[in-house]
């Protein structure tokens, strides 16, 4: 089975063709079962991969397609590399994406393009598994940069609209900023080690560099310049929330489960790298850290469905990066993993009040869905519980091995700690929040326009019954990643021999008490502020307070805006680029040589002056100049 | 005699097109298509006899032929192919043939001359991709610019007298400037052998001393960084290729400014090895500025050919990055940024010039959303925005890549800037298509009701010969992109000799990059 792994991205590369080619004259039936049907053939082989490679000795398997380019000694092939940290991407890849296909056909089913989003969205998935299979960091690029292109695709998918195009432009420019930084680690690494083979650097590098020495700190800077770019951390997070203009399984793929989790596995993938440099990787952790708490207070005063869920994902991303900081690399694969279960779940469910409500994204004109939306809402339930780590959910395995690890930390640990729980509070107060705002409570569905005015991306709000969109296709995967949500924390990820470490972490009943204790005081908190229960009108009455004062509103707004970072980063790039652009819109250069030319015109005139007529004149010049020349000859 | 062979049939069936216009104003371009197609054939059969088996007996040379012309002077017919040569011939009639789906419809007037001018133009380009003789050089050099003043000084856009006018004089100059270098090359090798010699490995031996041997260089570097074109010398472009029909604009972008970066890596740089190096630091720095500020110039451009034609030279910039860095994936680099930028300009410019057949208008502020009516198009003027921002997968990104990983190893500092031209790249491409594809749908006259709609919804989608043509260039890409070995096999071996027999300069720009930290 080992050397078809060819044949994983190949499926649903075929399947791009087969839908970009027909383009869009298939019959929808067959177009849904090309598109999903191809994902499923990769999730199919993966599955087997799997279970072969892991039922062997084998530590590792490198299979050759054949060679890219060979100029001098680069010599980067288009050659896979299967270990453990990669059967555990192919099959989220394959796996939940074959589930969010399956999704999409009943989602997209009336959209006029059916065809070509089935074709994008395959296309993502094959640049997908081949960034988490090539062996070489030139093919990664590949995977990198076209799971971008897709990303710019999908998120810009309605593109009638300007502001989707805007969205699209701003993820794939900024995720570029990124990329970039990447692409000149790469020259970095190549002209240090002379090979962008990763195995081979992951062996050079310690033969080559020092601990700490300066080329490694750089080079190792640049891929989390990558890193947080894709994974959009601090300080390029900015796309990812206007990501979401993008159709709502776009964002359960791309912007939760697979993608952004990328800068992850380029990182888990590099480790090396990373240990070799130990200032960047406490940097890893602190960028992680500073995000998730970010991320996680401007979720609080969201009201847009899929930006909460956004920022969700930011902040968790940010847990993810917290754990590589620390060295924990199978944790932060372990919560990779949990995540791209139940975040693809709340998304997915997401979808479904979407759609059922009319492209309603305002959670304070829900309200009281728990009955109407039955399994929108239980896999709400199910996948905030995750997220916000209850026992025995899949998020809470993920996130506690993760704050263990963090608090082991020897310089740092307890400070990482204490942010990484204050981050779980908040978790669990923004999901729930969600939840007892857009299920309980009365029905806001048929309230007046005017009560809000927040972003949306789309803005046709046809208000008419509610009633839950959910066939078998959309339902299904909703159900499977349900269960997983739930018992994904049972499953051990095989990576130990890739990190070559087993990671356990050990710490005290106190510790774990009150890990367990944060969230489900959160929950608590969150009931009572946003559930309208009768108990918590104190809160609730100081909340409304803090938020009518002065300082109370500036801060919201403030979260509101993302940190006004979209402002300051407009201040600081777009609006000088803009402006030099348009200063010198008809070029300085061109300029100067139409000034040559005006000036030849002028002396052409002044030269015509002096052709008078005139004899006298002619006389006069004539003997001025001798003058002149018998005079510099005598003095000079 | 395969060269001259080749120049005659494109010189000849020249001169047959603007003949048979007489006889039916539709036979001229018939025969420019048998033409180009007879040339496909003839270049085709030489890569195949002399691929893959790159070691044919005459080392890093295919054909290598030399006739006496004025023995007096020592000017000989000296022509040669090697795999650099052969790879530009390709390109040239793959695009000549492209040229001619371009204008097939779009040219009526006096379509004999045109496509006289067409071929003529391209006769002087495979001439000077051949040449090996500095004078017979030179002579294709003009050959092939005075057709393409003419074609866009007669069949040119609204502005075509101003812009053919300032194409002339830039390449004029510059050509006059690189005329007096030849020249000056020529007497030293009279005062030191002798005899007057243009031929291109007896000037090798010429010894130039140091300022002096700079001062030659310069006037090489100028002739060829004109028709790069390389930053501050790029002004004549955006006029030229907006102004230019569109055949012209594809033959400019394609191909012609292809001979500048050729001229570099054969003559500029293997002539003057010490002054080149010596150069290298500047030449690169004018790379780097180039590709950032025609970057930033292509965003504030409105007209989509003005657009266009300034992603152009901010690309031709890393071919001149790679040719300075000097090193074999800074010249592996520059090969394929040429080769894939002749395909991606190409399309574009082809584009762009159905846009403005449809709509007669090259404003992109009049029209957006054409996805909705024009899908093909659409479709296609993403895939080569795409492409020409880089993305893995399509030629340029090879080349692109390899130009940087080449010039990091020569000056990290130069590279690392030019590095940001990636990012300023998806900036511009994605606003193109932002402002003509997305959106509503909109085309120009649009305000009057009615009319617009009339306007627009006659505007036909690509043809099928449309599709063929752009399909061509997509797989090329694509081939480009996916195994780039096919190419680079072909030029490596005169890239390897080029860098061994100038293995001092070699050394000295690795050393001054060791230098840096």
């Amino acid at each position: 089975m080992l050397e078809w792994i060819g044949l994983l991205p190949a499926f649903p590369l075929a399947g791009f063709l087969a839908l970009v080619l027909t383009r869009g004259k298939l019959p929808r039936r067959i177009a849904g079962v090309i598109g999903v049907g191809s994902v499923g053939l990769s999730f199919a082989l993966a599955a087997a991969i799997t279970v072969e490679f892991l039922g062997s000795d084998a530590l590792s398997h490198t299979q050759v397609l054949w060679t890219w380019m060979s100029v001098g000694n680069f010599t980067p092939g288009f050659s896979f590399y299967l270990d453990g940290l990669t059967v555990v991407m192919l099959l989220i890849i394959s796996g939940v994406g074959f589930l969010i296909h399956l999704y999409s056909t009943g989602f997209m089913a009336d959209d006029p393009g059916f065809a070509r989003f089935f074709s994008y969205m395959n296309l993502f998935v094959a640049s997908m598994l081949v960034l988490v299979l090539a062996d070489n960091l030139v093919l990664l690029y590949l995977g990198w940069e076209g799971v971008g292109l897709c990303s710019y695709l999908l998120i810009g998918f309605w593109y009638d609209n300007p502001a989707n195009g805007y969205a699209a432009r701003k993820a794939f420019v900024v995720t570029r900023v990124g990329d970039t930084s990447m692409a000149i680690g790469l020259f970095l690494l190549f002209q240090q080690l002379g090979t962008l083979n990763i195995q081979e650097i992951l062996t050079l590098a310690p033969q080559q560099w020092s601990e700490g020495s300066g080329m490694v700190v750089a080079a190792s800077a640049l891929l989390l310049g990558g890193a947080v770019g894709k994974s959009a951390q601090l300080p390029l997070q900015t796309w990812l929330p206007d990501a979401m203009a993008g159709p709502t399984p776009i964002s359960a793929l791309i912007h939760a489960a697979t993608m952004v989790t990328a800068g992850v596995y380029l990182i888990a993938r590099t480790h090396v790298l990373f240990e070799l440099a130990p200032s960047v990787q406490i940097l890893v952790a602190f960028v992680g850290l500073a995000t998730l708490l970010m991320a996680g207070f401007t979720a609080l005063t969201q009201r847009d469905i899929k930006r909460i869920l956004a920022y969700s994902t930011v902040s968790q991303i940010g847990y993810m990066f917290l754990a590589l900081g620390v060295g924990a690399w199978s944790a932060a694969i372990f919560h990779l993993m949990t995540h791209a279960f139940f975040k693809a779940l709340l998304f997915l469910a997401a979808g479904t009040v979407i759609l059922s409500l009319h492209h309603e994204h305002d959670i304070f004109r829900m309200g009281g869905m728990r009955k109407k939306l039955p399994v929108a809402f239980w896999s709400f339930v199910i996948g905030s519980a995750a997220l916000t780590a209850l026992p025995f959910t899949s998020g809470f395995y993920s996130k506690d091995a993760i704050l263990l690890a963090a608090l082991e930390q020897p310089q740092y640990g307890t400070l990482l700690w204490l942010g990484g729980v204050l981050g779980a509070f908040l978790t669990a107060i923004y999901s729930f929040r969600l939840v007892f705002v857009a299920f309980f409570g009365d029905d806001h569905t048929q309230d007046a326009h005017a009560h809000h005015s927040d972003d949306h991306g789309h803005d046709d709000h046809h208000h008419g019954p509610v009633k839950e969109i959910t066939g078998f296709v959309m339902a299904a995967p909703l159900v499977i990643l349900g269960i997983l949500s739930l018992v994904g924390g049972f499953i051990t990820v095989p990576v130990d021999s890739v990190f070559g470490v087993h990671e356990e972490h050990h710490a005290s009943t106190l510790v774990h008490g009150f890990m367990i204790a944060v969230p489900i005081f959160g929950v608590l908190i969150s009931y009572l502020l946003y559930s309208g229960a009768p108990q918590g009108r104190v809160l609730q009455q100081w909340l409304k307070s803090m938020r009518e004062s002065a300082f109370g509103g500036g801060l919201t707004r403030f979260w509101f805006s993302g940190w006004g970072m979209d402002a300051l980063y407009n201040l600081l790039f777009v609006k000088p680029f803009v402006a030099l652009a348009q200063l010198n819109r008809k070029d300085l250069i061109d300029q100067f040589y139409g000034l040559l030319v005006e000036l030849a015109r002028i002396s052409n005139r002044a030269i015509v002056l002096t052709q008078t007529g005139y004899l006298r004149w002619y006389a006069i010049s004539l003997i001025g100049g001798l003058v002149l020349v018998i005079g510099i000859g005598v003095w000079a | 005699m395969i060269v001259v062979w080749l120049i005659l049939i494109l010189m000849v069936g020249g001169a047959l097109a603007w003949v048979t216009e007489a006889m039916d104003s539709r036979l001229p371009r018939l025969t420019a298509l048998i033409v180009m197609l007879f040339s496909l054939i003839v270049v085709v059969m030489l890569c195949m006899n002399n691929f893959p088996d790159p070691l044919s007996p005459g080392g890093q040379w295919l054909v290598l032929e030399k006739w006496s012309w004025i023995a007096r002077f020592g000017i000989y017919l000296q022509v040669g192919i090697d795999g650099l040569s052969l790879l530009m011939l390709l390109l040239t009639v793959f695009l000549g043939l492209m040229a001619i789906g371009a204008a097939w419809h779009e040219i009526t007037e006096r379509p004999g001359f045109f496509y006289f001018n067409l071929l003529w133009t391209l006769a002087g380009v495979v001439g000077v991709f051949t040449a090996l003789d500095l004078f017979l050089f030179f002579f294709f050099w003009e050959v092939m610019l005075i057709p393409m003043y003419l074609i866009i000084a007669i069949w040119g856009h609204e502005n075509r007298a101003y812009a053919a006018m300032k194409f002339f004089v830039f390449t004029q100059v510059s050509g006059l400037i690189l005329l007096l270098a030849i020249l000056c090359l020529a007497y030293f090798h009279f005062v030191q052998f002798g005899r007057f010699s243009f031929d291109y490995f007896e000037l090798h031996n010429v010894v130039l001393e140091g300022r002096f041997q700079m001062l030659v260089m310069l006037g090489f570097f100028i002739g060829f960084a004109t028709k790069l074109p390389a930053f501050p010398l790029h002004s004549w472009l955006p006029d030229a290729h907006s102004q230019a029909p569109t055949a012209g604009s594809v033959l400019l972008a394609g191909v012609l400014l292809k001979t500048g970066a050729y001229g570099l890596i054969r003559f500029a740089v293997p002539l003057f090895p010490e002054a080149a190096a010596d150069f290298a630091p500047v030449a690169m720095t004018i790379a780097v500025i180039g590709i950032l500020y025609c970057a930033k110039l292509a965003f504030a451009q409105t007209d989509i050919k003005r657009l266009i034609a300034y992603t152009s030279v901010s690309h031709m910039g890393f071919v001149l990055l790679g040719v300075y860095a000097w090193n074999i994936y800074g010249l592996q680099g520059a090969l394929m940024t040429m080769l894939a930028h002749g395909l991606t300009s190409s399309a574009l410019f082809m584009l762009a010039g159905g846009l403005q057949h449809r709509f007669h208008t090259r404003d992109m502020g009049q029209m957006s959303g054409l996805w909705a009516k024009l899908p093909k198009m659409s479709a296609m003027a993403l895939f080569f925005s795409i492409a020409a921002l880089g993305m893995p997968g399509l030629g340029n990104f090879i080349g692109e890549f390899l130009s940087l990983l080449g010039a990091f190893q020569a000056n990290h500092v130069a590279a690392i800037f030019a590095a940001l031209g990636l990012i300023f790249a998806s900036v511009y491409s994605l606003w193109v298509i932002q402002r003509v594809f997305h959106g509503e749908f909109r085309v120009p006259g649009d305000h009057g009701a009615g009319h617009g709609e009339a306007h627009g919804a006659t505007a036909q989608d690509l043809s099928s010969s449309e599709m063929l043509c752009y399909g061509a260039m997509v797989l090329g890409l694509v081939w480009m992109g996916m195994y780039p070995q096919t190419f680079l096999a072909m030029s490596e071996p005169t890239m390897a000799f080029l860098l061994e027999s100038l293995g001092s300069f070699v050394g000295s720009v690795v050393s001054t990059a060791e230098v840096l930290p």
